[in-house]
């Protein structure tokens, strides 16, 4: 039975009146919208414009699933949040925002990261799902759960000028575990935090995000179920390759062993945030007031793996600079009998580097805990912190 | 010879080429034409044993070649093949 669609005020009739004027969606469509719900997971840069624009389309129930604060690194591109907001609630920041945008749809909020444990309890009760997260675990997660509820998950992914979005939904085509059976191994496919990611991005993906969940829950157009695009900004290119539901899928095939929600991060081997701080681990850092102590007693070779052009950013007087992409086959410069400190931006690439420099062999390495951020942070302030 | 699309994240492996050529009657000649070209490549896209890595999708035209004939998959000389990578940011 067809559920019975709300019905419109007149306030509501006059700000949807551009969306009434067009006939795939006209007073039926608009009243489709007030009757759903889509639940947004991240309101970081591709939540921010899928947000918006679905609550200004008039999706009746906005639900907002997010753990972070503002922080004012997130406003190149987060633009939902604001100078005003820094520090507070990133799901209470959207909130606000959306109410004062449409005060006619109501705003669920989940501050916790979305995680086996809540998924169940939180996803059931809405239409769709928006992936807009930053990280592999919760990618997988926000899959698997939208192919045991039997959902659509309106995919998207964005790295410095790359987009990729499709529809998965397992009932009608692929999941992403058809396109993606495994992560790639944790620290090979470098994080926006660490690579840096277009402002602007976000913004052109997130909005082709919402349209594709506005066309799936208004039943109209063709969305990309069982196709993927992959945008790129520098070349203005728009290139669509056709997906197939793998027979052999995992949670979504006919022989699927994955039955129930699973430990993402083990899985993936990362942890399911975007956050870029690195530690070795026990007996392979070196904290920021450490290493200004050793290089106050004796020399220390200090070692930065970060790009050429973050060095223009902050750099420290010494340090030989090998990006971490170039230092396997730059081994031979540096002497392994040599004390050493790796760094990078925050020390998630330098924690990699030591793990590869510790398998060739270099027992006298450590990590800088936090980075150069860290350096500048606890020791020298004239350094920007980026 | 094929042209290959090469997404950011691989595009530093390329001396920043955002296309490049490849020859080869199928895909696992012009893969080997390619990481003879850009040797720093290959761990990036294929893992110890020798195949593809499982998150790294190739597709020719429109068609992802695990549903052709995988690194068996003929091209021909105006082939256009696009290399997937899996990108996580948000």
């Amino acid at each position: 039975m067809e559920p019975i669609l709300p019905g419109l005020t007149r306030d509501e009739i006059l700000r949807y009146s551009r969306h009434l004027l067009i006939p795939e969606v006209g007073l039926e469509g608009q009243r489709k919208l007030k009757g759903s719900s889509a639940l947004v997971i991240g309101t970081g840069g591709l939540g921010s414009p899928v947000a918006l624009y679905l609550a200004a389309a008039g999706i009746g129930r906005i639900g907002l699933v997010d753990y972070d604060v503002v922080d004012s690194s997130n406003l190149q591109r987060q633009v939902i949040h604001g100078t005003s907001t820094v520090g507070k609630l990133k799901v209470e920041s959207a909130k606000a925002k959306l109410v004062d945008l449409n005060p006619e749809i109501q705003v669920d909020v989940f501050n916790e990261p979305f995680t086996s444990d809540n998924a169940l309890r939180i996803a059931p009760d809405y239409d769709i799902l928006l992936d807009g997260t930053d990280n592999f675990p919760t990618r997988y997660l926000t899959n698997d759960v939208a192919v045991f509820l039997g959902k659509p998950n309106v995919y998207a992914s964005i790295y410095r000028f790359d987009g990729q979005v499709s529809v998965f939904y397992a009932k009608k085509g692929p999941c992403y575990r058809c396109l993606f059976p495994e992560p790639p191994p944790p620290g090979l496919v470098p994080s926006c935090a660490e690579g840096g990611v277009l402002g602007v991005l976000p913004g052109t993906i997130g909005t082709i995000q919402a349209t594709e969940a506005l066309k799936v829950l208004l039943g109209i157009g063709e969305p990309l179920i069982g196709k993927l695009l992959l945008y790129n900004a520098l070349d203005m290119s728009f290139d669509f390759v056709k997906l197939k539901k793998n027979p052999n899928c995992r949670v979504c095939g006919p022989n699927a062993d994955i039955k129930e929600l699973i430990d993402y991060e083990a899985f993936c081997g990362v942890p399911s945030h975007d956050h870029d701080e690195g530690s070795a681990g026990t007996g392979w850092d070196i904290t920021a007031p450490e290493l200004a102590d050793r290089l106050k007693q004796n020399h220390l070779k200090l070692l930065d793996v970060r790009e050429p052009h973050e060095l223009e950013i902050s750099a420290l007087p010494e340090a030989v600079n090998i990006p971490l992409g170039t230092l396997a086959a730059r081994l031979s410069e540096l002497d392994s009998a040599e004390e050493m400190v790796v760094f990078c931006k925050s020390g998630s690439r330098s924690t990699r580097a030591l793990e590869l420099l510790a398998s060739a062999g270099f027992k006298k390495v450590k990590n800088l805990k936090g980075g150069i951020n860290a350096w500048a942070k606890e020791i020298d302030p004239k350094l920007p912190i980026y | 010879m094929a042209i290959l699309r090469i997404p950011t994240p691989l595009r530093s492996y390329t001396d920043g080429q955002a296309e490049v050529t490849v020859s080869g009657a199928n895909i696992a000649e012009a893969m080997d034409h390619l990481i003879g070209k850009y040797p720093t490549l290959k761990p990036h896209l294929y893992n110890g044993d020798g195949n593809l890595r499982p998150f790294v999708n190739l597709f020719v035209g429109e068609n992802n070649i695990k549903d052709l004939q995988g690194l068996d998959t003929p091209i021909d000389e105006n082939a256009r093949l696009l290399l997937i990578p899996s990108i996580a940011g948000g």
